[in-house]
């Protein structure tokens, strides 16, 4: 049997680093988009203006203002854990979970008043509008869609760590998994953090 | 090579996180304006600055980069230089069609 | 019999044992069989395709299956065989044992890494065989022909998207991996130049696979939703398409080659019983190749479109991204002189790798003009240049390192007659079947084409031939690896006499590598 400090299973900083390794990943899948988003606004800088004033402001900045509550309450939720405070833990991480749940239904309610308007990919409405807000509601849809996915995954997650702190599998001692949870989901609020001004602050 | 230290050598306290955190909404008020205030292009750059400034609160210390050792810190260097570059070549042809 | 991974206890029973395995040797081995069958696979694709293009005005099968074929030959060798390649099979099993680790940082991962290869590669594989066929887009999908092909195109890339995934995770692991678990006393200047090369490649599998990622989703998206991105019609740009499949493809061709470029780094002084030249600058251009890769993409686009500046300043690169390759080949030279050599297969197929690399390379040089690429791209030069350097060089290391690190995944010896047979042979044929399409291209024979004007068909046919007798080459090297391990005689812990730490464990290791924890108190290659 082998005991050194190498072959550990129970390497905390090793855990830690494979995560922001995995985030990494993440800001470069993002970063793809944002090429995207960057090339586009520049050739049709007077469309996207224009279409950035069909955004709803009130909404984004309702959502940022979620987010970047929902990323204070899950700091507090690991805070509360290496303290052993467990149920403090599990009352601030359900509230994450309420928090990036609205955030959804408020983009369902967003996505679902422009395509009402018949703002949406290859629709007739938003091909006469022109190419350059042809081009950013495609962005808006696929960027949001695609940070979407990740908000829901990251619920998904969170839960989870809820379940294994109600059990105990997460403590003052062992809270690795909630910590790399909470970074995935700092991530999420990050991305939206830029988001934000790029979909709904070109006035 | 380091053995397992799971414990920083203070706990952060709550307080810091909200201060942190009204930082972030007032920051995020601060942007809300800088485009009300329709600067053109400059609006662009103060809300790049102000994003890429609330960005930097969320890793220094929701996300514990603080207390990280440096080589982590470092490390985070990779994916933002190589996105700086990808972007950045692509605007050579972009820019000089 | 002694007890060794293979016939260690596992969680699971029977053939379970080796698919839910967390065992990095077993999963090695798991990558190793599928990536060489998914290679037969894709050997089997070009040998039909040179078949078809035995003769001008002669087929066998019809143009549309002709752009099928070069379609998956292209997925198939690169996606599942060559990506995932040396990294996933012998990197696996090997960069434990060369930091002295007990395992990989993450166990679990690396095994769902491999059942998302499979999914993938059982994906991309499927698209053959329902619907409207298999795509025809070539293996880079350019847009708008993978938009408005009715042929499977989705279903290919989802796999290759899964493919990539299985990648990204790889480098995660393989990185943390290096960082956190070197043995006592293995600082980073004292890892073996392989490990180094793993290290280089993993951060390239971190952060240029994401973007292939968002690149095929965008295409599944511009299929079913129409966007737009790339459309003209809508506003797009076609030649954003390509900048966004090369930001990750020509980082890619580092992944294929660095781990060759390390396998060959060790075993040099091993067949030259002398220390490796320039440790300091093998290491530091891997990283340097790793780091300039992601500057030169725009060399595949030159006739695209693309601003002059954009043109000029990538040229400039490329040219630029030659010196880290170029400062191995010198370093690997100057580590056999005054060296005691041993011409066995290893080193062997490392001389043919260095060789068929340099030509590989010095025509990427050419090509990387822009006055000479403008006549070039798009013929069979190209595919002469990638072949030199993917199959001579990655390929070739591979071959190398595979008859390397043989006695120590299976503890017996291939023969080494019909080793070196196989070796000339696959020489002969390949620069037969390669250097000829130098030729044609230079003469102006188009690429992707199902058919050629009569002026090509000297260059075509010896082209064939180099391609049957190369397939004998391929049938007599991997006949005398499967034989041996029937009829081998058994390898000791270290047949070469190597100073790297995977030899100083038994030949199989045991399931936690070392019966003692190493400690590391010289370099990898000091065999005093």
């Amino acid at each position: 049997m082998i005991e050194t400090a190498h072959n550990d299973p129970r390497d905390y900083t090793g855990a830690k680093l494979g995560m922001w390794f995995f985030l990494f990943t993440e800001i470069l899948l993002f970063g793809g988009m944002f090429l995207l988003y960057a090339v586009y606004r520049e050739k049709f800088t007077g469309d996207f203006h224009a279409a950035g004033m069909e955004m709803n402001i009130g909404l984004g900045a309702v959502n940022t203002l979620i987010l970047l509550t929902s990323s204070l309450t899950m700091v507090l939720a690991i805070s509360a854990i290496k303290r052993n405070e467990r149920n403090r833990s599990l009352m601030l991480q359900a509230a994450t979970i309420v928090l990036g749940a609205v955030f959804l239904v408020n983009k369902y309610f967003e996505w679902a008043g422009h395509i009402r308007r018949g703002f949406y990919p290859d629709s007739a409405e938003l091909l006469a509008m022109g190419h350059g807000k042809v081009l950013f509601f495609g962005l808006y849809y696929v960027m949001t869609g695609i940070h979407g996915i990740h908000v829901l995954i990251g619920i998904s997650v969170i839960g989870f760590m809820l379940a294994l702190t109600a059990r105990g599998s997460i403590s003052g001692g062992d809270y690795i998994k909630l910590e790399n949870a909470g970074l995935f989901w700092h991530l999420v609020d990050v991305i939206w953090i830029y988001l934000f001004p790029l979909f709904y602050l070109i006035l | 090579m380091e053995h397992n230290e799971p414990k920083e050598p203070s706990p952060v306290p709550d307080r810091t996180f909200i201060y942190v955190w009204i930082a972030l909404l007032c920051l995020t008020g601060l942007t809300i304006k800088a485009a009300q205030l329709r600067m053109g292009a400059w609006s662009m750059v103060a809300n790049i600055a102000i994003a890429s400034t609330k960005a930097s609160l969320v890793f220094w210390f929701f996300m514990h980069l603080k207390y990280e050792k440096m080589v982590l810190k470092l490390l985070l260097l990779a994916p933002i230089i190589t996105i700086t570059i990808i972007i950045g070549m692509t605007f050579f042809d972009i820019w000089y069609r | 019999m002694e007890s060794n991974f293979y016939n260690s206890q596992t969680r699971y029973p029977g053939i379970f044992g080796w698919l839910f395995t967390t065992d990095h040797k077993r999963i090695g081995l798991l990558y190793l069989g599928s990536t060489l069958a998914f290679f037969f696979v894709g050997v089997g694709l070009g040998l039909v395709m040179r078949l078809e293009l035995i003769r001008s005005g002669m087929h066998i099968i019809s143009a549309q299956t002709y752009n099928a074929l070069f379609t998956l030959h292209g997925v198939v060798m690169v996606f599942l065989f060559i990506i995932p390649g040396i990294p996933a099979s012998l990197g696996n099993f090997m960069l434990p044992l060369q930091i002295g680790a007990r395992d990989v940082a993450f166990p679990k991962i690396n095994i769902f890494s491999w059942w998302l290869f499979i999914i993938g590669a059982a994906c991309a594989l499927t698209s053959l065989f329902i619907g409207n066929g298999p795509p025809d887009t070539g293996w880079t999908f350019y847009i708008p022909y993978s938009i408005r092909t009715t042929t499977n195109v989705s279903l290919a890339v989802f796999g290759v998207f899964l493919i990539g995934l299985s990648s990204t995770l790889t480098g995660m692991n393989f990185l943390t991996t290096i960082h956190r678990m070197r043995a006592p006393g293995m600082t980073w200047g004292r890892m073996p130049l392989f490990t180094w090369s793993i290290y280089a490649t993993a951060w390239i599998q971190l952060l240029a696979t994401p973007v292939l990622a968002i690149t095929l989703t965008l295409i599944i998206l511009e299929r079913y939703f129409g966007i737009g991105f790339f459309d003209p019609a809508k506003g797009g740009d076609p030649i954003l398409f390509e900048h966004m499949f090369w930001i990750y493809s020509h980082p890619a061709v580092y992944i294929m080659i660095l781990p060759a470029m390390g396998a060959v780094t060790d075993i040099i002084p091993v067949f030259t019983r002398r220390n490796i030249f320039g440790y300091k600058a093998i290491a530091a251009s891997s990283l340097a190749i790793a780091f300039v890769g992601y500057l030169v993409w725009g060399h595949h686009m030159f006739t695209s479109g693309m601003s002059d500046t954009a043109r000029i300043i990538f040229s400039l690169l490329t040219f630029i991204v030659a010196v880290p390759s170029g400062v191995k080949v010198f370093n690997w030279i100057a580590s056999m002189y005054k060296g005691s050599i041993r011409l066995d297969a290893p080193f062997l197929y490392v001389l043919g790798f260095i060789f068929l690399f340099s030509i590989g390379g010095l025509t990427g040089l050419m090509i990387g003009a822009l006055s000479t690429n403008l006549h070039v791209h798009g013929t069979y030069f190209i595919v002469a240049h990638f072949h030199y350097v993917i199959f001579g060089g990655s390929v070739f290391g591979f071959f190398a390192a595979l008859h390397y690190w043989y006695p120590k995944m299976s503890g017996l010896m291939y023969e080494e007659h019909l080793a070196k047979l196989a070796f000339v042979i696959l020489f002969i044929g390949f620069n037969m079947l390669y250097f000829s399409m130098f030729v044609a291209g230079w003469e102006g024979m188009p690429r992707r084409y199902y058919d050629y004007l009569p002026r090509f068909n000297t260059p075509n046919l010896i082209s064939t031939i180099g391609s049957w007798i190369l397939a004998m080459g391929l049938v007599i090297m991997f006949y005398n690896l499967i034989h041996s391990l029937f009829a081998g005689k058994k390898a000791g812990n270290n047949p070469w006499g190597a100073a790297t730490l995977e030899w100083r464990t038994t030949s199989p290791p045991p399931t936690d590598n070392f019966d003692e924890a190493p400690v590391v108190t010289k370099g990898p290659y000091q065999f005093r």
